[in-house]
């Protein structure tokens, strides 16, 4: 793979151990990010991509989950191999993560600015010696004396973009609208410098008018300080607008990935295709809109091959029989389906 | 069919002036020490028509109060002023919710939690049918079984309980509850809102097919435009407790004239890459408070055409051209920047 792409997750596979038996909540899913590069990870409900996320930053509760196979690689290091003691070194610093709930995510009890102060803290404390990237850090600031704490809290405001934020400083999270608290968790994640920012449905829980601005910030902010995003979401259309690549996931796999333009101009995957037929434009006049049948899966029954067999209007006797794998269509479009190969 | 004298020459439902206020500060406020009780002011002078046959969609962002609206309409929140018009009959004149319900009833965003987890589908289905019909019990379970698989549930779902259904199979349970008494209106609040996108495009067209089948208006409650394009003939657009635009859906999406309308269009992504809208948009700022909501015009400190009259003067709704209204001191500035965006 790339050596210079920050992550590199190969043949990854996770299984949550339940009573009734194990499910593949992340089935043999391969991706890479380069450096500055936004890409998201799009599905329906259960289709794996938040424990793909949590997998990455080295949060998922085990049990009941378990690494069943695969590495995530970051900048070469195989962060599956780190004791718990290593991997908090990268956690918060080198990767970061913002929730869906932004009000969840801040402690209710404690003011704006000193959260942003912990986290800038924690920053400085570790100083990022101990980590193996040694990356040019040509923006990082100075990390004694010349800039008081008050300044650098400000500066972390000013930088998602916050009005007035000598005042907002002194509030409490719930004094916050629902943007400005992702705001908020996005400037305390990236205060840190991480060259990884995880972002899970970062504006699902956003009014539109707040989504467009908070993803316009992300996209911005992306280059200022020196990131990579993987964002984790269930709208394709979002998806469209930000990202560099998309991968589809389908019940814990990853069905078709490619450059934003490849994929939506020549969708490959049934699934995919479907899923761009279900988002409505037009009126009840023009086409009516052709769903995909059935519902999103449960992984406790699911077909051992195509695992989107049983919903697939192109479904063929191979595709009840064997599992089809991600494969190199063009260029750097895959796809793991038998129409394709 | 309802009991009450319909009218064809009224509008289905025709809402007035309508205003809903809650109370806030309670637990902290002492009566006889606290002079002023605080009001939110959720839907603040709001008038609305469904005509027979037509969809009506309502759109806005949250806190907005399309769902005061909704719900003030079902008689579930009292309403301060304004009226509400059911087939010409007021709607006070309705005092039993039974006369009500005959006529509008509802779907809700959840469909999880407007669902009885104990109750069987079936008896779920045909429990409306126990009040506000005369059916036996026989009868009852006919009619369910009919609706259900109007809405595309066959007979192994009689039996069932909420648990054992998908989000997809639960929506459809509600909607197959909202009609089985035959209402004229269905209010549809945020129907698809909590579904995955491939259900989601099931539900929308089902709706569509069970309103030619059963001959029904619907009210949707969005905050999704595409949704309101798809199901809707006409549009209002709600801001901080108003309308501030309305009109034919076509017209008010696709050339939408109020500077909130067009912050609320530009800002709904749009599924191609090659256009990125979502990078343009130019909009500051949050849905204000409907506590202490802006004086003048609501959206005065957010709009990027604002001068100093909005913030003194509250705009009118005003006749914009065919069938469509805005209240806006300078809608002639919006039409200039579109010119210029078209051009």
């Amino acid at each position: 793979m790339e050596d210079n792409s920050v992550l590199n997750v190969d043949g990854l596979s996770i299984a949550y151990e339940l009573k009734t038996g194990a499910v593949r909540a992340v089935d043999n899913v391969s991706m890479s990010i380069r450096p500055h590069e936004l890409v998201a990870a799009v599905g329906e409900s259960g289709c794996g991509k938040t424990t793909l996320g949590l997998s990455i930053i080295g949060l998922l509760p085990s049990p009941p989950a378990k690494y069943v196979s695969g590495e995530v690689n970051f900048h070469g290091k195989n962060l599956l191999s780190l004791a718990p003691d290593e991997m908090r070194l990268y956690r918060g610093t080198e990767i970061a993560m913002i929730f869906q709930e932004p009000m969840t995510s801040l402690n209710p009890v404690f003011k704006i600015g000193d959260q942003i102060q912990e986290a800038i803290e924690l920053r400085d404390s570790r100083g990022k010696r101990n980590v193996a990237t040694e990356r040019n850090r040509s923006a990082s600031p100075s990390r004694s004396g010349t800039k008081t704490k008050r300044k650098q809290i400000i500066d972390v405001l000013n930088l998602v973009r916050i009005p007035d934020p000598e005042r907002v400083a002194d509030r409490y999270p719930f004094e916050l609208s629902g943007g400005m608290r992702q705001r908020v968790m996005i400037g305390i994640a990236l205060a840190q410098k991480p060259s990884l920012l995880i972002a899970d449905e970062p504006t699902t829980a956003l009014d539109v008018t707040t989504q467009a601005q908070v993803l316009k910030l992300m996209k911005g902010l992306m280059e200022e300080v020196d990131t990579s995003i993987l964002m984790i979401t269930h709208d394709l259309a979002v998806a469209s607008q930000v990202a560099d690549r998309i991968a589809v996931m389908y019940a814990g796999q990853i069905v078709e990935e490619g450059e934003v333009f490849d994929l939506f101009s020549h969708p490959l995957h049934p699934y995919t295709q479907g899923l761009l037929a279900c988002i409505p434009s037009g009126s009840k006049e023009g086409k009516r809109l052709k769903p995909i049948q059935g519902s999103t899966p449960d992984l406790r029954s699911i077909p051992a091959a195509c695992k989107f067999a049983p919903r697939c209007p192109y479904v063929m006797k191979r595709c009840e029989a064997a599992k089809p794998e991600l494969t190199v269509k063009e260029g750097s479009h895959r796809v793991a389906c038998y129409l394709h190969q | 069919m309802p009991a009450i004298s319909t009218n064809e020459d009224h509008p289905l439902l025709q809402i007035e002036e309508l205003a809903v206020y809650f109370d806030v500060g309670g637990s902290f406020s002492v009566p006889l020490l606290t002079k002023r009780t605080a009001h939110v002011k959720a839907v603040d002078g709001v008038a609305i028509d469904v005509g027979v046959g037509q969809t009506v969609a309502v759109v806005g962002e949250s806190g907005c109060g399309k769902s005061t609206l909704a719900r003030a309409v079902l008689g579930l929140v009292e309403s301060k002023r304004g009226s509400i018009r059911i087939q010409g009959q007021d709607s006070t004149a309705l005092k039993r919710s039974k006369d009500r319900f005959k006529i509008i009833q509802m779907v809700f965003q959840d469909p999880d939690s407007s669902l009885d987890p104990t109750m069987k589908i079936k008896d779920t289905v045909s429990e409306p049918l126990v009040g506000l019909s005369s059916m036996n019990k026989n009868d009852r379970e006919k009619k369910a079984i009919e609706v259900l698989n109007a809405v595309g549930l066959d007979n192994k779902f009689l039996d069932r309980l909420p648990r054992q259904l998908s989000g997809g199979q639960k929506q459809r349970v509600n909607i197959a509850r909202a009609i089985v008494t035959e209402p004229s209106l269905v209010i549809l609040d945020e129907p698809t809102s909590a579904l995955d996108a491939s259900v989601q495009a099931q539900i929308l067209n089902l709706l569509l097919e069970l309103q030619t089948k059963y001959n029904l208006s619907y009210l949707i409650i969005t905050h999704n435009i595409s949704v309101a394009e798809y199901l809707s003939d006409r549009t209002y657009v709600m801001y901080a407790g108003k309308i501030v635009e309305h009109g034919p859906t076509s017209a008010v999406i696709n050339e939408p004239r109020h500077p909130y309308t067009i912050a609320l269009i530009t800002s709904a992504p749009i599924p191609d890459p090659k256009e990125r809208n979502l990078l343009k948009v130019e909009i500051v700022g949050e849905v204000p408070s409907v506590i202490n909501p802006p004086p003048g015009c609501r959206f005065h400190p957010r709009c990027p055409y604002a001068e100093q009259k909005c913030s003194i003067q509250e705009p009118p709704l005003e006749p914009i051209g065919p069938e469509r209204f805005a209240a806006c001191h300078f809608i002639d500035k919006t039409a200039r920047a579109a010119g210029k965006a078209s051009a």
